[in-house]
């Protein structure tokens, strides 16, 4: 196994300055071996799939292929025709939100998302209310910005049908307890989708042992390149979904007014994919799995737990963040009367990066009764030291601050 | 801190936390909302005009000390003038943000709003300075 401590020179762009990156949830940096295999595959491999019967072609396909296995062994599906790709989390949730929500649900049933959803996973599920009437409900979080087990058994009941929820929360870094949602869904017959764009670079991910429906995440969180994600569904459910964009290689036959549709997961795979973007995603898989997610999760859960105390000591800050209970990856905070944004820049003057603004998550920001906050987020090259640069680049901003703040 | 004091000068600091503008008008005449759904800034601004003259103006909301100090200075500057004379102000201003040169007479008009000649240096800050800029041309337009 590979030592994550040393796993920053692995990451050109962090070697070749000297900013503390500290946005991974928003997306991570990219390793050299992802970098060089996807050069590599458009060196020496790249034709269109599926279509040329020359061996370049035949080539191409395999690669594709072999990076779709690679996905399903990642996430322990049961068969790699389970896996679909899509450009990112975001399209995975309209497809679903199209194929599977607009073709199931009905007048008076009922969605169940929660309150911390980003808003791709809110945003589309309004949009099958309105079309097909069906309410949408959600799962509110307690003073510790945590779902409660009885908001759970409360608003999952025999009308809801859909239960779409993230795994870790982008803004408060909450860690949902899937496995209980997931079997109250199903006792009641709803399915149920996982986010898992916060959580899948961060810790293990099993489908089968959740037995969710299906399951989301976009490559560019986990050290993959932009513009290719993952839809995982079970089988017998992914076959008898509508296909979401239609064009060349999802058919079958075409008729002058009828088509039949491809296997899967070719159904959901429209036109020309992006070949490039799988062999990137199966390099930073195998990129993670040289560390191991079990010791990419443990080194994370001390840098977070280092950093939380840290940003504890300072009394001008607020943390919104779980107390005594996991949390993962992700840390908000504001520092008392400075705005998020005026906070980032003066990082940004001292070579910090971090985001600041409402996370894609404007109801949940409206709910916890703030307009935004600034968000740490880690990944695999974030040290310690790292944390030691932010608490004095915190301090140097409050000191800009304070003697404006006392006159006011 | 590189670039601090360039920015967050002390007129600007002032105003983004004990601006005088932040408040209700009594009387307004007509009202606009400025939003900024990436950063979540938003303001309302307020206008009393009378016989083609801004009389009076104020602001209410929330957001960063650049686009609060914004919002208050350019209220500043816009009062007792022609719409026309706003207008016009305003259009400056977007120059100056833009980065193209003003002539002394433009320097003049714009007042303590050369304070966020700067902000150009600061690409990802520029939507918040012009936030209630634009906000108050909608509201001229109408």
């Amino acid at each position: 196994m590979k030592k994550i401590e040393n796993a920053k020179k692995d990451f050109p762009l962090l070697c070749k300055s000297d900013v503390v990156y500290l946005d991974s949830g928003a997306t991570t940096q990219k390793p050299t071996c992802v970098l060089k295999d996807i050069e590599a595959y458009y060196e020496k491999e790249n034709a269109n799939p599926y279509r040329g019967a020359y061996a370049l072609s035949v080539r191409a396909t395999e690669v594709y292929n072999n990076a779709r296995q690679t996905v399903s062994e990642f996430i322990n599906a049961k068969e790699s025709c389970e896996i679909v790709f899509t450009k990112n989390a975001t399209e995975s949730l309209n497809l679903l939100a199209y194929s599977y929500g607009l073709d199931n649900l009905k007048k008076d049933e009922e969605i169940v998302i929660s309150i911390m959803e980003h808003h791709s996973n809110l945003v589309p599920w309004q949009k099958v209310s309105r079309l097909t009437g069906a309410k949408l409900k959600y799962l509110y979080t307690n003073e510790n910005f945590e779902i409660e087990d009885s908001e759970i058994e409360e608003k999952i009941t025999t009308k809801t049908k859909l239960v779409s929820i993230t795994s870790v929360s982008n803004v408060t870094g909450t860690v949902n307890d899937l496995k209980k949602i997931i079997k109250r869904a199903h006792e009641v017959g709803a399915k149920v989708i996982v986010d898992a764009s916060q959580s899948v670079a961060h810790e293990r991910t099993d489908v089968q042992d959740l037995d969710t429906d299906f399951l989301v995440f976009s490559a560019h969180k986990m050290y993959g390149p932009l513009g290719i994600g993952v839809l995982y569904g079970k089988k017998e459910l992914l076959e008898k979904m509508s296909p979401f964009i239609m064009g060349g290689d999802m058919i079958e036959y075409v008729y002058e007014q009828e088509t039949t549709f491809a296997e899967l997961p070719h159904k959901f795979e429209a036109g020309t994919q992006n070949v490039g973007g799988a062999v990137g995603l199966a390099s930073a898989i195998k990129y993670l799995e040289s560390f191991g997610m079990e010791n990419i999760e443990k080194y994370e859960q001390d840098l977070l737990s280092y950093a939380r105390a840290e940003l504890e000591k300072l009394p001008f800050l607020t943390l919104y963040s779980p107390k005594n209970s996991p949390i993962s990856s992700v840390l908000s905070f504001n520092i008392n009367n400075v705005h998020p944004h005026d906070v980032s820049s003066l990082l940004d003057m001292q070579k910090v990066c971090l985001r600041s603004g409402n996370h894609c998550a404007q109801p949940l920001m409206r709910y916890l009764g703030i307009d935004s906050t600034c968000r740490i987020s880690f990944g695999i090259y974030n040290t310690k030291e790292d944390v030691d640069r932010l608490v004095v680049a915190l301090k140097n901003v409050y000191e800009k601050f304070e003697k404006y703040i006392k006159e006011k | 801190m590189q670039g601090f004091d360039e920015i967050y000068n002390d007129l600007i600091m002032e105003h983004s936390l004990n601006s005088p503008n932040k408040k209700k008008l009594e009387k307004p005449t007509a009202c606009e909302l400025g939003h900024n759904p990436n950063c979540g800034d938003e303001i309302e601004l307020q206008v009393e005009i009378e016989n083609g003259i801004v009389k009076d103006a104020s602001f209410t909301g929330h957001g960063c000390a650049i686009s609060q100090s914004s919002t208050s200075i350019m209220i500043d500057i816009l009062r007792g003038k022609t719409i026309e004379q706003a207008k016009k102000i305003i259009d400056v201003f977007a120059k100056m943000i833009k980065r193209e040169r003003l002539s002394d007479s433009e320097r003049k008009l714009l007042g303590e709003g050369v304070a966020f000649e700067n902000i150009s240096n600061m690409p990802a800050r520029v939507k918040c300075a012009l936030l209630s800029w634009h906000t108050m041309q909608d509201l001229l337009e109408k």
